[in-house]
């Protein structure tokens, strides 16, 4: 078992749904956010290109967070899921410094948060909020080690690539290009 | 000068205010609204409750599911799956609608004007006396002036409550700036060719469709949601887009051709297309043969409109011209040159969407697959009421001849006989407004001060303090559309449905729904027979049983979707179809048109061009806002706090504009925006324009969010170019400047 997501950066068209989605399903305080929109232009007038990306915690199969956590409090779920226990969240920001790609922040209430891929909807076999909301149908999630999975199989037909490959995370979110 | 309405921040309560009084209007106990649902519509899903809705945060209507806590508060807005509007997925602001709720600056409590020391104050008051004072209002004037004298401006779901009300009283003037302001050009235009409007939500057949033609529609920044979804299915099923726009848009972006035109010269690009399909034989011979008239007077018309005359206009190369057009003959008749929704542009926008209606016709896809299907809807039974009385005069009159083909009333023509004219015999002295803000959504801001001043009297139903509130003589909190009942939503679609709204919550506050408030009106007016149920609970039920189900029901399934009984989608083209056109064709040539003094086919004129140093002001859509209306609520503004100014880079380098830079901007007419706007330098945007997203620039205070928050682009838009055909209001004829420092408006 391996969650994995699928991202179609040729259908996104950068709503921010998921952002707000994810907000509500998970009660991230106003101000504060698990998911978060990417606009990247090239180009100039009148020959462009734009990348729209959704992005979010990478679940990292070698993640440094989880690495670093002084207290176990981040930790690795069944399916590679990386979440965090609040209680034993400390807050003192390691996980942040150490995330090569910013997907954590530190709640309110003294622990840091981030994406969960919406545990608690996939054990009752429901899509995490983002997907499940996306108006383009842009994001598939689900497990890489099934073959016939939807993730499994837009990775077999597309070109895709993943964020910050240089810092050797293994990041277990997908862009298709 | 001293104002008859002095604009009042709603936070600026009169010292004097008394205590809201709990009089026989409040809620009794026993008409709770939950109690009333008795857990029948909610089903317990994990600790929560569902409720079934449709959103009202556009007018999309998407229908879905109001989550609420073990507290009973809400906590989130999903979509119902069987619903055609969006199958199961919200747009941002549907996501987002649970904000409006939250919103802790919306209207609590009814408001009455009143003076204080020199100026004027709000104090609060109990909704009797309120109600009471409105409807001693409307009998003044109906006995003054005559009940047509009054006009209820609306939007979206309160507008049919209040309607009703007027309606009664005996006043047809009712009206929604969507007409006029937004889709009226494209309604007349299709009517004209094809006999039938367009309608909403349009009826692009988009998931089948092999070629989608957008001319300055933005599908992916407007979120029209069933729209949307399709055309990202459309992308996985390899459909061409061609989109025109100055803009790099989103769309644009995800197009196999984007055409850079020059802004305002569409109408010579779609006149160019038209030749090149008719003079390669790229259209639907069989289709305009069977269905169409005037096809020889349509190629003589278009004999000189070459690609290469288009290019000194447009800008667009001649064999791009050429090929786009080969593109959409291939793709015939699966393909959709876009009618777009809000086409009120440069005053011939009539004519401009009469091209795209012709360049359809020619293209075969009217009522065919992948182009444009027929849809249905139910035609939902009003109450038993007794007959409305006939007014003595409506918008038409008041029109004087003018717009003789605007099939809806025209906001702009209302609000003109709003101010003071002793000649006028069709003089408007009263307004209701429910849902719309006016001086964010008409353009010409000083003339709809100047009508406001000249009114005797202007009361708001709104959820949020939004401008047009502050120059109320009385303000009524509406709870928002998740604490309320409302009518069902019937709107058409490729099969007719029915979608049931019922609250979730308690309105907080002192905030009431507009059936409610229209209902204690009516009774204030001696008009209660037009209001004969107890609440609307009973109409609804007495509704829903016309269509073999129940308020019970409905409130388990929130959607119901009915089977089509008046003929298939698309032409059946083993008979005769017959066009809702007075010639029963598609009249390539409109006799309609030319009736009524127009040009039978689209005639391409030049329109002006910004002088040295200014821009083109064009607006647009973001996807996580709606219009002004949302510019306060705690979720979008988390998504989108502010508009900026889209600015080329090389006319960024020649005002030595640097990024997130705050500027203002000075329009030709010598109007500076009241807020600075922050500078986007950004490959985007035609280096001849600058874009903005619309609904920012907020000047009420008590909207903590939005107060000042970027620029407003209404208030830049000072020419209006007015289409004779139906009363559109042209709105892109507008040039800015860049003011680099503070004009000292923001205090004034």
């Amino acid at each position: 078992m391996r969650y994995a997501m699928a991202i179609d950066t040729k259908k996104c068209v950068g709503c921010s749904d998921c952002v707000v989605a994810c907000q509500t399903e998970n009660n991230v305080p106003i101000g504060y956010c698990r998911d978060w929109v990417v606009e990247v232009m090239a180009g100039t007038y009148p020959e462009l290109e734009i990348e729209l990306r959704s992005e979010r915690c990478n679940h990292c199969a070698n993640a440094p967070c989880v690495r670093c956590c002084p207290t176990g409090a981040s930790h690795f779920e069944e399916g590679g899921i990386v979440t965090v226990t609040p209680n034993k969240c400390i807050g003192c920001g390691a996980c942040i410094e150490s995330c090569p790609y910013d997907a954590r922040y530190s709640h309110p209430e003294g622990y840091v948060d981030k994406c969960t891929f919406c545990l608690h909807r996939l054990t009752e076999g429901k899509l995490p909020s983002c997907v499940a909301v996306c108006p383009t149908k842009c994001m598939y999630s689900g497990d890489l080690d099934d073959p016939n999975s939807i993730v499994s199989k837009a990775l077999k037909n597309r070109k895709y690539k993943v964020l910050a490959p240089e810092a050797g995370t293994q990041p277990q979110i997908f862009y298709l290009t | 000068m001293t104002n008859r309405r002095e604009f009042i921040k709603i936070s600026a309560l009169g010292a004097g205010g008394v205590a809201i009084g709990l009089g026989a209007l409040q809620w009794t106990k026993g008409s709770s609204l939950l109690s009333n649902m008795s857990g029948v519509g909610c089903k317990n899903i994990g600790g929560l409750n569902r409720f079934p809705t449709y959103c009202e945060v556009c007018f999309w209507k998407c229908a879905g599911w109001v989550y609420t806590d073990e507290d009973g508060k809400i906590s989130k807005v999903v979509g119902n799956d069987i619903d055609p509007h969006c199958n199961g997925r919200l747009c941002p602001r549907g996501t987002g609608g649970v904000g409006m709720y939250n919103d802790e600056d919306r209207l609590k409590t009814p408001l009455i004007r009143e003076k204080s020391g020199d100026g004027q104050t709000f104090r609060k008051a109990g909704w009797d006396e309120a109600l009471t004072l409105i409807a001693a209002n409307m009998k003044q004037i109906s006995e003054k002036y005559g009940p047509e004298s009054m006009v209820l401006f609306n939007h979206g779901s309160p507008g049919h409550h209040l309607g009703n009300l007027l309606k009664a009283y005996g006043s047809s003037n009712i009206v929604a700036p969507s007409y006029a302001q937004c889709r009226g050009p494209r309604e007349v235009a299709f009517t004209a060719t094809f006999g039938s409007a367009i309608g909403s939500p349009e009826p692009t057949d988009i998931r089948d469709t092999r070629c989608l033609v957008l001319i300055g529609s933005h599908i992916g920044e407007n979120m029209h949601n069933n729209q949307v979804q399709e055309m990202s299915d459309a992308i996985d099923k390899g459909v061409t887009i061609i989109t025109v726009d100055p803009r790099f848009s989103t769309a644009a972006s995800k197009s196999k051709f984007w055409l850079p035109i020059k802004p305002a010269t569409d109408l010579a690009l779609l006149l160019a297309w038209v030749h090149v399909i008719i003079n390669e034989e790229l259209y639907d011979k069989a289709y305009i043969e069977k269905y169409a008239t005037g096809f020889a007077e349509l190629k003589k018309h278009v004999e000189t409109k070459t690609p290469e005359w288009a290019y000194g206009i447009t800008t667009i190369a001649p064999h791009v011209i050429r090929k786009t057009a080969r593109e959409m003959g291939n793709a015939s008749p699966a393909v959709i040159v876009h009618p777009g929704r809000h086409v009120t542009w440069y005053g011939d926008d009539t004519q401009r969407l009469r091209a795209v209606a012709i360049l359809n016709a020619l293209l075969g896809s009217w009522g065919r697959r992948g182009g444009f299907y027929f849809y249905e809807s139910l035609s939902v039974p009003e109450y038993p009421i007794p007959e409305f009385p006939t007014p003595r005069w409506s918008w038409k009159e008041a029109m004087n001849g003018k717009y003789p083909m605007a099939a809806l009333s025209v906001s702009n023509a209302l609000i003109e006989a709003s101010l003071p004219n002793k000649d006028n015999p069709y003089q408007v002295k009263g307004w209701l407004v429910a849902g719309t803000n006016l001086p964010l959504t008409m353009p010409e801001k000083e003339n709809t001060l100047k009508a406001i001043q000249a009114l005797d009297f202007l009361a708001v139903v709104d959820t949020m303090p939004m401008e047009i509130t502050g120059y109320a003589d009385v303000v009524l909190p509406e709870c928002t559309y998740l604490e309320r009942y409302d009518d069902l939503r019937a709107e058409p679609h490729r099969e007719p449905s029915l979608a049931l709204r019922m609250p979730a919550a308690e309105p907080m506050y002192d905030s009431k729904p507009a059936w409610w408030i229209a209902k204690q009106l009516a009774e204030k007016l001696g008009l209660s027979n037009y209001f004969p149920w107890k609440d609307f609970q009973e109409v609804l039920a007495w509704q829903l049983q016309k269509f073999g189900t129940s308020l019970d029901e409905m409130q388990k399934v929130g959607v119901r979707i009915y089977p089509r009984t008046k003929g298939p989608l698309y032409i059946d083209e083993t008979s005769e179809h017959v066009f809702g056109t007075a010639s029963g064709k598609i009249e390539l040539y409109s006799n309609e048109m030319a009736a009524n003094g127009f040009d039978g086919f689209p005639v391409y004129t030049a329109h002006p061009e910004p002088p040295e140093g200014f821009y083109r002001l064009i607006y647009g859509r973001a996807p996580m806002h709606t219009f002004s209306r949302t510019a306060n609520n705690p979720n979008l503004v988390d998504l989108m706090k502010e508009n900026s100014v889209w600015v080329n880079p090389k006319v960024a380098d020649i005002h030595g504009l640097k990024k997130d830079q705050y500027i203002w901007l000075e329009n030709q007419d010598g109007v500076i925006s009241t807020f600075p706007v922050k500078v986007r330098v950004t490959e985007r945007i035609r280096w001849d324009s600058v874009y903005m997203v619309h609904g920012f620039g907020h000047h009420d205070k008590n909207l903590k969010r939005a107060y000042g928050r970027g620029a407003n682009d209404s208030e830049l838009i000072t020419n209006v170019m007015i289409d004779p055909v139906m009363g559109g209001t042209g709105m892109r004829g507008n040039f800015v400047k860049f003011i680099i420092s503070d004009p000292g408006k923001e205090n004034v």
